[in-house]
């Protein structure tokens, strides 16, 4: 175990070393992998930022069953045995009295609400869903509608899911952009990786005759892998939260001018550490396949 | 104790570089591998140390049968030996001490202890003093001890070199095969491939003499 430990502390050392070694090289795979890291993780921080703006716009949503003119006593009390039985939420009856009430109360509309032979208005029933997702909200509106005495179903969030679709959308480019650059990092790291294993064949060479197993001959290339790609994740994160802490103030005074409390939301300690990972990971994975590759080539 | 049986070696081209060679060296034994080029001398010190695998036969080494010894268990064969190649394969980019150091490394010794060992293999061939120098600062005869302070460092129990002495002048070349009687006479087991037969007279060791892939003495 000891010798376990002290193997891959060399390994650990030898990398840092190698990354030392050429300081202008290593700044610029940095910065390659770091801006190429930058543009999807300010692409999720800022949908994310959408979509709190998104939630904090929509409020509590509402979904309004009026049942038909026919509609009875028994009617009503059957279908608020349905909704005690489903639990949806919060709902409350709103009779077709109290409705054309509040109409009346409505300025300008007591004139008119006079002048009704009869009431026109319908039963119905106001419900806010515990679930407030488009596609709950969905759900619920498909059910209401099957039950029976439901005239019609009213489900006013259809600008939710219009939003709802357009981050969904967004955060799929996003997401390709990602695979795009993430791809791009393992192919920096690549051919970081073959040009050391070439310069290194000698060394590697007399290592394989003096007894030293494949993992030995493999681990410092990989921990160089996992080095640079952590640390370009690690400058991807810092500029971000440099761009978000640029874009901070003049986001904040665009919301104030909508009478809105909105503070953009920079990268956090779980954002930095995410990325630093992800770039160590795909670090690694582009120097696992380089020195498999390099290594079949140079026998 | 190292045992070949009707070992032979053909490569994809055709050319059959071993025919059909026994023999057997106890533990502790000095050999001497001579022949003239081409007779097969390199041939058997790469499979004695798993870089060649055998057309037929077995050879067994330490218990192992080379012939059919998986992939994995090669490094770990290869630490039972001590390796010296006539172009002694050193690490110019680093100083003699870490050429000494490394096969410590790998077996995953470091720190002080494997400084300390690494400087004692280097006292014991004349090149404490060197320690701190770069290879290229070497002397032939010099560079070709360092490669044997390499070889030794990990205590191994054969010492296996091929053409040892042979780009160096008598004086070095006596000192290098004065350092290998010098383990030998403590236990090790010594196999030097080499053409330079006037040294047999002076250590009367085992001798294995190749002629055209074919075992003669």
């Amino acid at each position: 175990m000891k010798a376990w430990f002290a193997q891959h502390g060399n390994a650990l050392r030898n990398a840092w070393r190698r990354l030392i070694a050429a300081p202008l090289n290593t700044l610029l795979s940095l910065l390659v992998i770091g801006i190429g890291l930058t543009l999807p993780a300010a692409g999720y921080i800022l949908l994310d930022n959408l979509r709190i703006i998104g939630q904090g716009l929509s409020g509590s949503q509402q979904i309004s069953v009026f049942l038909t003119l026919d509609a009875g006593r028994k009617d009503v009390a059957e279908l608020e045995s349905r909704l005690k039985d489903s639990k949806p939420g919060d709902w409350r009856f709103v009779s077709r009295d109290e409705a054309l009430r509040r109409l009346q109360n409505i300025e300008g509309m007591a004139d008119i609400v006079a002048g009704l032979s009869r009431n026109p208005l319908p039963d119905a029933f106001v419900i806010e869903p515990k679930d407030s997702s488009p596609e709950a909200l969905e759900r619920w509106r498909q059910t209401f509608a099957g039950w029976p005495k439901v005239a019609h179903v009213q489900l006013d969030s259809a600008w939710v899911r219009r939003f709802d679709a357009f981050l969904r959308l967004a955060k799929l480019a996003v997401t390709l952009l990602a695979g795009i650059f993430a791809a791009g990092l393992v192919a920096v790291t690549f051919n970081t990786i073959r040009l050391q294993v070439l310069a290194n064949a000698d060394e590697i060479e007399v290592a394989r005759l003096i007894g030293a197993t494949d993992g030995f001959i493999h681990r410092p290339f990989y921990y160089f892998g996992a080095l640079q790609g952590g640390l370009g994740g690690l400058l991807a994160a810092l500029l971000v939260k440099l761009g978000m802490g640029l874009l901070a103030g003049p986001a904040s005074e665009l919301s104030a001018l909508y009478g809105g409390l909105f503070q953009l939301q920079g990268p956090n300690a779980l954002h930095v550490l995410g990325l630093t990972l992800l770039g160590g990971l795909l670090g690694w994975l582009g120097a696992q396949i380089s020195v498999t590759l390099s290594l079949r080539q140079i026998g | 104790m190292i045992v070949a049986s009707g070992l032979t070696k053909r490569y994809p081209s055709g050319y059959e570089a071993l025919r059909e060679v026994s023999f057997q060296i106890p533990d502790g034994r000095m050999v001497f591998i001579t022949g003239h080029s081409g007779a097969g001398k390199t041939t058997l010190v790469k499979l004695l140390c798993a870089i060649e695998r055998p057309t037929a036969g077995s050879l067994v080494v330490k218990g192992q049968n080379i012939a059919s010894l998986g992939k994995s268990a090669i490094p770990y064969l290869r630490r039972n030996f001590g390796m010296v190649f006539q172009d002694q394969k050193l690490l110019f980019d680093r100083s003699v001490l870490d050429n000494v150091l490394l096969p410590l490394h790998i077996v995953g010794l470091t720190g002080k202890e494997a400084q300390r060992r690494a400087q004692a293999a280097l006292d014991k061939v004349g090149l404490l003093s060197r320690e701190k120098a770069e290879p290229i600062a070497l002397s032939g005869g010099e560079q070709q001890k360092l490669a044997i302070a390499r070889a030794v460092v990990n205590r191994p129990t054969i010492l296996l070199a091929d053409e040892p002495t042979g780009n160096l002048d008598m004086q070095s070349a006596s000192d290098i095969l004065q350092i290998f009687h010098a383990f030998n006479q403590v236990g090790v087991t010594v196999v030097i491939a080499t053409h330079d037969t006037h040294w047999i007279e002076t250590y009367k060791p085992q001798v294995l003499n190749l002629n055209r892939g074919r075992l003669t003495a």
